[in-house]
C-alpha cells in the first residue's frame, strides 16, 4: 500500500456543521465526522480520496452519490463492503479502503 | 376478511413524486400496496429529505419547491399506517409476476397482479477525457451533496454539460454560498426554433430556468454555451486541477477549480423494464431506446405498468401525475371497483396534464440536445468506461477489428458496459462511439440488455421464504 497523501479535503460544508462530531476510524488512522454524515463525506472531509481504482487510474472520490454507480466501495474491519455514499457513519465505525483478501464465506 | 385473500396485490416501486402518488391512490381505493425504496427516507431524488438532525428549512432544501416538497412528505406520513413500506430495499430482479427484492442481506420474492414502476433516473452522461479523476462528479451528486450533506463537492466548481439541471444545481451552488467557477453549457445560447413550441406548454417552468440563468450571470458566474469539452484536467493522485473547453468561437479556454459537476440532463432508469420484457422504442429527439407506455403508462407487459423520471423525464410534476394514473389505471384493469369509478373521473385531467408535460419535455430535449458528436472526437486514449477504465480505443477496436456493430457485441469483446454501474454512465455514450465507428445509424447499435441483479449483490444475502 503506498503512503496516504494528504491534500485539503475535497468537500466544504456550507451548513448543518453544528452536529455532535463522530470518531471514526479509516484504514487505521482516527478521524472524526459530523452523526449525520455518509461514510463518503466523513472520508472526504479528511481527504482527496476515497479508494482506489482497481485498473490504476489512480484515486477515486465516489461519482453519482446516489448509490448507481458503484465508485465509492469501502468495507468495514470486518471486510463486509459498504457502499460509502449510502451508508451513515457511526460512532467508532471502522472503514477499510483496500479491499480486503478474496476469502469464501464459510459455511455456518 | 373474506375479501382480503381475493384482493389483487399491488407493488409501487421507488417513493419520490411517482411512486408516493401512484401509493396514495391505491390506498384512497381501499388497496394496501408494498412499497419499495431504494432510499433510507422517501422523497426520491428531488424530494430527497435530509438525515434526522440537520435542520435546514423546507425554503432553504426546495426553494420554490418547498411547498411540493412538504406536501409530498405530511401526504407520505399520513399513509404511512396504510402501506407496507420497505425502506433501503433494492428491487434487482423483475420475473413474470414476482419483484425480487433486497433488504439488510435478505432476499424477498414477492408476487403481484400489478407492479407501478417509480424508479426515476440517473444522470446522462457523455464522457470527456479526464471524468475519471477525483473531484468529477456527475451533476445529479452535486445536488445530493448539497441537499442531503450540506456539502459542495469542492471550494471551486465548475458546472458543464447542458440541461435544465445544470443551471439549477449551479444556481443552489451559488444561494448555498459555494464557489461556483462557471457553468460550461453545451447547447447553443438560443435554442432552436423547433425547442420553442414544447417550451411555451409550461411558460412558467421556462422563465424560471431565464431568471436562474440571468440570477448566476448577475453573480458574476461566468456563462459560456456552445462549448464542447476538451478535457477535464488534473492528475490520478490530487484529482481535478481545471477543465478545457473549446468556446462557441472555437478558441480553446481553461478554467481553474477541484471539482468538475458534469451532466447532460437525465436517463430514466429501464433496467425493470427491460427484465419485464417490456417493448421499446427508439426515440430520435433524445437519441434512445425508451420504454414503450401507452397514455396512462401501461406497458407492453401485462401488469406492468411504468410512471415517472423512470419512463420518460417529465420532472417531479409530469412524475406525480403520471403515478396516480398509472395506479389508477392498474386499478380499472384488474376491476377493482372503487379504483374504476376513481380512473373514470381523474384519468381525462391527468392525461390532459401530462401531454403538457411531456411537450414540455420534447422542448428541452431540442433545446439542450445531447451532443452525440461529442463521443465521435472522444480521443482513443480517453477513459469511456469509468468502472474499468476501458478507453474509447479499445471500444473502437472491437467495431474495426473484431466486427462489434451491435452494442451487446461490443460489450462481451470491450467490457464497456460490463462494470459495477453496468452502462448507466458509459452506454449511451458507448453505442454513439460504436455507431460512429460503424458508420452506422445509432438505432442500429441496439441497446444495452439490462441484466438482474440490476446492481450488484453481496454473497452472503440469504433468501427469505414467504
Amino acid at each position: 500500500m503506498p503512503a496516504p497523501v494528504h491534500f485539503p479535503p475535497p468537500f466544504v460544508r456550507l451548513a448543518e456543521t453544528g452536529r455532535p462530531a463522530i470518531q471514526l476510524r479509516i484504514d487505521g488512522a482516527s478521524a472524526s465526522a459530523l452523526e449525520g454524515d455518509t461514510v463518503l463525506v466523513a472520508l472526504l472531509s479528511q481527504g482527496q480520496r476515497v479508494r482506489d481504482s482497481e485498473f490504476g487510474d489512480g484515486v477515486r472520490a465516489g461519482f453519482c452519490l446516489m448509490g448507481a454507480c458503484q465508485d465509492c466501495w469501502v468495507w468495514d474491519e470486518m471486510g463486509h463492503r459498504l457502499r460509502a455514499c449510502s451508508t451513515v457513519a457511526r460512532e467508532g465505525m471502522s472503514i477499510v479502503t483496500q479491499p480486503p483478501e478474496a476469502t469464501w464465506p464459510q459455511q455456518q | 376478511m373474506a375479501a382480503a385473500a381475493v384482493s389483487p396485490r399491488f407493488i409501487v416501486v421507488g417513493a419520490g413524486p411517482a411512486g408516493v402518488r401512484a401509493a396514495q391512490a391505491l390506498v384512497q381505493a381501499g388497496v394496501r400496496p408494498i412499497v419499495i425504496d431504494e432510499g433510507r427516507r422517501d422523497g426520491g431524488q428531488i424530494y430527497r429529505r435530509q438525515p434526522e438532525g440537520f435542520t435546514r428549512s423546507y425554503d432553504m432544501l426546495y426553494g420554490g419547491e418547498a411547498a411540493k416538497a412538504r406536501t409530498l412528505h405530511s401526504d407520505f406520513d399520513a399513509m404511512r399506517p396504510h402501506i407496507d413500506y420497505r425502506s433501503e430495499t433494492l428491487a434487482w430482479n423483475l420475473t413474470q409476476g414476482a419483484l425480487h427484492t433486497l433488504q439488510g442481506g435478505q432476499a424477498h420474492t414477492l408476487a403481484f397482479d400489478a407492479v407501478i414502476i417509480c424508479v426515476g433516473a440517473t444522470d446522462r452522461l457523455m464522457p470527456v477525457q479526464g471524468w475519471n479523476l477525483a473531484g468529477c462528479y456527475s451533476l445529479g451528486a452535486a445536488q445530493i451533496a448539497l441537499k442531503s450533506q450540506a456539502c459542495a463537492i469542492g471550494s471551486r466548481v465548475v458546472f458543464a454539460g447542458t440541461g435544465p439541471l445544470l443551471y439549477l444545481v449551479a444556481a443552489q451552488y451559488l444561494k448555498a454560498g459555494a464557489n461556483v467557477a462557471a457553468v460550461l453549457d453545451t447547447s447553443p445560447a438560443i435554442p432552436a426554433p423547433k425547442a420553442w413550441k414544447g417550451l411555451l406548454a409550461r411558460p412558467h417552468l421556462l422563465l424560471r430556468g431565464l431568471a436562474l440563468q440571468f440570477m448566476l450571470c448577475r453573480a458574476g458566474v461566468q456563462v459560456l454555451k456552445g462549448v464542447t469539452p476538451v478535457r477535464i484536467r488534473g492528475d490520478s493522485i490530487t484529482g481535478v486541477s481545471g477543465i478545457s473547453v473549446r468556446d462557441a468561437q472555437g478558441v480553446e479556454r481553461t478554467l481553474q477549480c477541484d471539482a468538475v459537476a458534469l451532466g447532460y440532463h437525465l436517463r430514466a432508469e429501464t433496467q425493470l423494464a427491460d427484465l419485464a420484457r417490456c417493448e421499446f422504442a427508439f426515440e430520435t429527439v433524445s437519441r434512445q431506446w425508451l420504454p414503450r407506455i401507452d397514455e396512462d403508462g401501461r406497458s407492453s407487459t401485462r401488469g406492468v405498468y411504468l410512471a415517472g423520471d423512470g419512463v420518460r423525464i417529465l420532472g417531479a410534476d409530469g412524475a406525480e401525475a403520471a403515478g396516480r394514473l398509472a395506479a389508477l389505471a392498474a386499478l380499472n384493469d384488474l376491476g377493482h371497483e372503487g379504483g374504476r369509478a376513481l380512473f373514470t373521473a381523474q384519468a381525462p385531467a391527468l392525461r390532459r396534464t401530462l401531454a403538457t408535460m411531456n411537450a414540455f419535455r420534447e422542448g428541452l430535449a431540442r433545446a439542450f440536445l445531447w451532443p452525440h458528436a461529442q463521443a465521435a472526437m472522444l480521443p482513443d486514449a480517453a477513459v469511456l468506461c469509468r468502472c474499468e477504465s476501458v478507453t474509447a480505443g479499445e471500444l473502437r477496436r472491437s467495431v474495426r477489428e473484431m466486427g462489434s456493430q451491435e452494442i451487446n457485441r461490443a460489450k462481451a469483446f470491450s467490457r464497456v458496459g460490463m462494470g459495477r454501474c453496468q452502462g448507466r454512465y458509459c452506454g449511451h455514450a458507448a453505442a454513439e462511439v460504436v455507431a460512429h465507428a460503424a458508420g452506422i445509424p445509432v438505432e442500429q447499435v441496439g441497446r444495452l440488455r439490462a441484466q438482474a441483479p440490476v446492481k450488484p449483490l453481496l454473497m452472503d444475502a440469504k433468501e427469505v421464504q414467504a
